[in-house]
């Protein structure tokens, strides 16, 4: 994150050669991790060259799971700036019993394995659950799992900022006679927007990319309510390795290009703010 | 950032434990006696009853089993990458033909008595206790009232078999190859979910949605043994699913491999494939299983409807008919 610069203390003589074996331990780490696995799917993307990646991203098929997928993610990705803000403006703000609890819960659904998240959900709130509410194999349960997946991204990243943030500014408001909303408007909402908008952006991304939690409770009918990773899986499942890495770069492609249009919205609002 | 002197207890802790990490993976891929299975999820419990009688008996004596269970295509596919495996069990003769194609698996692989497969199945139509809705064959799937589940075919190499068996027993009905068609697509439109794979397809319709799920004969009977409240009904036509098993050519123990697979060929063995649903491949342990695997008059195989190679080409690539039946289109407009 581009918001945590500490400012660098003056080398020491010590620290001289630790720098560069830093950067190259880091280089090397992810190389191995990520760059030399992206590159390979991106090489693999391109093997029948321009046309097979074309043909591969504009088929039918896939321009109808990439849409779905890119709208519902978006719309998980505004439940979640707002309700993950809210979820985080409680926990710091609020005193209430069983606060430490529901904090350590936040996190539950990053260790959740996914395929369970969704076997869950489906008893839940499928055909034959308890509440009488049915939304599996429909796009509400789609979205449902990608929340359930994707919560902790905004609240841990708003939360900090909001445990940061000077209470001194809020107070010299309300003495001038700011009203509750103004401040909320002026002061605490312009300090929160980097970091909603870096969660947000990392919800979005996390969501583009969803298979585990889906398995079980979306419809996976081509051209209705298919994503676009199960189309992937099929592409693999035909053999069609190609197509199935092409669709994936696009996929990666508008996760990056996201982020990067977050971060320029990040940078602005930021300037903006002050 | 770090600074500098966190920074080289990291640094130092970080290649610590890269050297474990690395030190570790070359430890574990020692080789010993033992074979390995790779196998298709749906028998495991089959399997599981097997190994130890084979380790107990003289052919199998000080040989350890290790198994690994996955979806058929993703358990072809990762052999095909490199897993080391002696014995591949799959759910369809493709995922085996795939490996023959690398040459991990040799050509006469199907040349034994049972003609390489282990065990069979025929596809039939799991249905609500009781029947609620009368269901009796392929074309009660059309009515209005009717919500069907079958797993997606083209993420799931195993609901092939579904197409292939409500295809078919079009044909054996007497009906063209476009009526055929045209079913599928009126089919198709009463399916409201299209499972990831047949586990997922069991598990969605055990969740209370639908009324029919296009399942195998053997899967019905096992959550039937488990004390699942479903029945089934198996339509005078239908399709018989044979499931191969092979040894690998690349295999280090070659010699315990192919005991193995004989093991699994023997009367006892097949028995135990009966018990769990599966109907066997010797004909005369089928013949004392008679009751529980009734044969039905219109039974066909997958070389009645073309073959796989054609009818996989024909049905379920990027130009296929089933392609076209999603998108809405007449089958065969993308051809």
């Amino acid at each position: 994150m581009s918001t945590d610069v500490v400012t660098p203390r003056p080398p020491r003589r010590s620290g001289r050669l630790i720098a560069p074996v830093g950067i190259g331990v880091a280089v090397m780490y992810m190389s191995i991790i990520v760059l030399i696995p992206m590159a390979a799917l991106m090489g693999g993307a391109f093997d029948e060259g321009w046309a097979g990646f074309w043909d591969a991203i504009t088929s039918d098929q896939a321009i109808a799971a990439v849409l779905l997928t890119v709208k519902l993610s978006l719309v998980v990705m505004l439940i979640n700036a707002v309700m993950g803000t809210i979820i985080a403006w409680v926990l710091v703000r609020d005193r209430f019993v069983g606060r430490g609890f529901v904090n350590s819960l936040i996190d539950l659904p990053f260790a959740l394995p996914t395929i369970v998240a969704g076997l869950t959900l489906l008893a839940l709130y499928g055909p034959d659950g308890p509440v009488g509410i049915n939304v599996a194999f429909t796009e509400a349960g789609i979205v449902l799992a990608l929340l359930l997946v994707t919560m902790p991204f905004v609240v841990r990243s708003v939360q900090p900022v909001l445990l940061e943030l000077d209470r001194d500014m809020e107070q010299a408001a309300a003495s001038l006679g700011a009203g509750p909303l103004t401040i909320f408007r002026r002061i605490i909402f312009p300090n929160l927007m980097p970091a909603i908008i870096g969660g947000s952006g990392l919800a979005f991304s996390r969501a583009l990319g969803e298979f585990g939690s889906l398995v079980l409770i979306s419809g996976n009918i081509p051209f209705q309510d298919q994503m676009a990773s199960f189309y992937i899986y099929s592409l693999i499942e035909s053999g069609d390795r190609t197509a199935a890495a092409a669709v994936s770069v696009l996929l990666l492609t508008l996760s990056l290009a996201a982020l990067l249009l977050l971060s320029a919205l990040e940078r602005w609002t930021s300037r903006h703010a002050r | 950032m770090f600074r500098s002197g966190r920074c080289r207890a990291c640094v130092a802790a970080a290649i610590v434990a890269l050297s474990v990490v690395i030190g570790l993976a070359a430890a574990c891929s020692g080789d010993d006696d033992g074979i390995t299975l790779v196998a298709y999820t749906t028998p495991r419990e089959v399997y599981e009853e097997l190994i130890p009688a084979f380790a107990d008996g003289p052919a199998g004596e000080g040989v350890r089993v290790y198994q690994s269970y996955g979806p058929s295509g993703d358990q072809s596919r990762i052999v095909e990458s490199g897993l080391d495996a002696d014995v591949v069990a799959l759910a369809l003769e493709p995922d085996i033909m795939r490996l023959v194609d690398e040459g991990l698996v040799d050509a006469d692989w199907a040349g034994g008595p049972t003609a390489g497969f282990v065990s069979n199945s025929v596809v039939v139509l799991a249905v609500r206790p009781g029947n609620p809705e009368g269901v009796r064959d392929w074309d009660d799937l059309l009515r209005d009232d009717i919500e069907v589940i079958t797993p997606n075919p083209l993420t799931s190499g195993g609901a092939q078999w579904n197409v292939a068996a409500a295809y078919g027993a079009q044909l054996e009905r007497g009906r063209t190859h476009e009526q055929a068609l045209e079913y599928l697509a009126a089919m198709f439109a009463n399916v409201d979910v299209q499972p990831k794979g047949s586990r997922e397809a069991l598990q969605i319709f055990r969740a209370g949605k639908g009324d029919v799920l296009i399942a195998y004969e053997n899967e019905a009977i096992t959550a039937r043994q488990n004390g699942e409240e479903v029945d089934y009904v198996i339509p005078d036509e239908t399709i018989l699913i044979q499931n191969p098993i092979a040894v690998t050519s690349g295999s280090g123990n070659p010699a315990a491999a192919e005991a193995f697979v004989r093991h699994l060929l023997t009367p006892s063995s097949q028995g135990v494939f009966a018990d769990k649903g599966y109907r066997p491949v010797l004909p005369s342990v089928l013949a004392e299983h008679a009751e529980a695997f009734p044969e039905p008059p219109g039974l066909f195989t997958i070389e009645d409807v073309g073959g796989w190679d054609d009818f996989r080409s024909d049905f379920f690539s990027s130009d296929g008919y089933m392609v076209d039946i999603f998108a809405g289109d007449a089958p065969g407009d993308r051809r």
